[in-house]
């Protein structure tokens, strides 16, 4: 089956610092995502995830190399890929309501109904008049994500979004999570340090070296939804992804 | 706010020892010039039936609501600008941060100098002393936005104005309240100052002039303590702003 390319990262080379005492964070990364595809990407914490990350959703620029999205170069952040991060960006002087409002253009006549709806998708309907500080964890990063999905973005960046979470709110975003990409298609880019959570979720598991970042190994996901972590499959998946990891289970 | 009553016992308890010292100090020391707590309060009675009293807080508050409110029109938008455009900021904190340690009561001499004895000099007064802490503070509340929020604004596109209205204004408003509440705290000392010297109404004038008009100390005192509850007030009022349910999220965690 063919699958038009949303996402293409094109020998992307990132470093910081001078010629002195420059670090090479990312050297000649190079791969393809699919539309509508969800593709997790795992490597050693410090490889350059988040600084790759950020360059494909067009926070940073490369060195050299480029991102296409939908055939065209990315110059900067805009609304149709909207990124979600581990701490979380929920503005915290605004209601959930106004929150959500926010993406919207201030003449769209149905910005209201959307918000509502989008509210009501994510389990939030009766708080959205709440301040973000009158939420727990688990109802902000709802709320993080809701404001996400009513712009109705094509792709979602996700950098450790379930991280900041304790074990079982993360699973059970991670639920919520499928179930709200199973009524809308969108690409997903997830970075985790959690194999689990990769597997679980994506439908392709991308391996990066440690420092400077390379793709190391690439998985396929191919079992269907809803998965069962604990599956022989999804444990045999798992080993061979840590061991690229440099992990090895007894 | 639990306890609330219990926790101003004991400060009710302080205030009531003071009083009670300074009466049997005046009583002890058969001073016939430092009056007792109850001639105070006789001459605040005296000054309040004939309507002086009035005149003067009202001319000082008129004072300091022309040159604080003055102060607030400029250094709000100046201080988000400075906060916002990096030149901006390089080119004219320099010049506020000599400005800002020179002492109000300096300028007295050039505020006549400039605006004759009116109500001009004060207000000019005022608006000097107040305007540079809550221009720093703006500054500062527009530095302070953590970049997540500028990336997550960023990242939805939202048009410049937008931006403002809803996230470096709000952003920064915790910290403009901060500076107000300075301001309008340095305002009020400033007004008193300036009335000392140069002016014919007011409560400062009220102080000066109850000493100068036959040594009547109890005005003076009474003037004192005039200023000193209705500043408390007024800081009350601006604290009242930090319960906004807008700025909230700054004070809890």
């Amino acid at each position: 089956m063919f699958i038009k390319t949303k996402i293409h990262v094109q020998n992307v080379h990132k470093g910081f610092g001078t010629n002195g005492s420059r670090l090479e964070v990312i050297q000649d990364l190079d791969f393809k995502v699919g539309d509508g595809e969800f593709v997790a990407i795992v490597g050693p914490s410090g490889c350059g995830k988040t600084t790759l990350m950020n360059i494909i959703a067009g926070f940073l620029a490369a060195d050299s190399g480029g991102v296409h999205v939908d055939g065209v170069v990315r110059n900067g952040p805009n609304s149709k890929g909207i990124m979600i991060t581990q701490q979380g960006s929920v503005f915290p002087w605004l209601t959930v309501r106004q929150n959500l409002l926010f993406g919207l253009a201030e003449d769209l006549p149905e910005r209201e109904a959307l918000a509502k709806e989008y509210a009501e998708l994510v389990g939030l309907q009766g708080f959205e008049n709440n301040y973000p500080h009158e939420l727990s964890g688990g109802m902000l990063k709802r709320a993080e994500i809701a404001r996400a999905l009513v712009v109705k973005p094509e792709i979602l960046y996700m950098d450790e979004p379930f991280s900041a979470l304790d074990a079982l709110m993360s699973l059970r975003m991670q639920n919520e999570l499928l179930r709200i990409l199973a009524k809308e298609r969108h690409t997903v880019m997830l970075i985790t340090h959690d194999v689990e959570e990769a597997i679980h979720l994506a439908d392709r598991v991308l391996v990066l070296s440690p420092r400077p970042a390379r793709i190391q190994a690439s998985f396929d996901v191919t079992l269907p939804h809803p998965r069962r972590v604990s599956s022989p499959e999804c444990q045999a998946l798992r080993v061979a992804i840590l061991k690229e990891l440099g992990v090895t289970l007894v | 706010m639990k306890g609330k009553k219990t926790h101003a016992l004991p400060s009710i308890l302080v205030l009531s020892a003071v009083v009670a010292i300074w009466w049997a100090a005046v009583a002890a020391t058969k001073s016939v010039i430092f009056p007792t707590p109850w001639q105070v309060v006789t001459g605040t009675l005296e000054l309040a039936r004939d309507g002086t009293l009035w005149e003067h807080i009202g001319a000082s508050l008129f004072r300091v609501g022309a040159g604080f409110g003055l102060a607030v029109l400029v250094a709000i938008p100046l201080g988000l600008w400075m906060g916002r455009v990096h030149g901006a900021f390089l080119t004219l904190n320099p010049l506020f941060q000599i400005l800002r340690p020179i002492s109000p009561i300096a300028w007295i001499p050039i505020a006549i100098l400039w605006f004759g004895v009116g109500n001009a000099s004060p207000i000019y007064l005022i608006f000097i002393a107040s305007v540079f802490p809550m221009i720093v503070q703006t500054t500062a509340g527009v530095h302070t936005i953590e970049k997540r929020f500028l990336r997550a604004a960023e990242n939805f596109g939202v048009p410049r104005q937008k931006l403002f209205r809803q996230v470096v204004f709000p952003a920064s408003l915790p910290q403009i309240i901060v500076g107000m509440r300075i301001g309008l705290g340095v305002a009020w000392l400033v007004v008193v100052a300036a009335e000392m010297i140069a002016l014919r109404s007011g409560l400062g004038y009220m102080i000066i002039d109850s000493r100068n008009a036959g040594n009547r100390y109890d005005l003076v005192i009474a003037g004192m303590i005039i200023i000193g509850l209705i500043g408390l007030a007024l800081d009350g009022f601006m604290r009242l702003l930090e319960n906004m349910k807008n700025v909230r999220w700054r004070y809890v965690h």
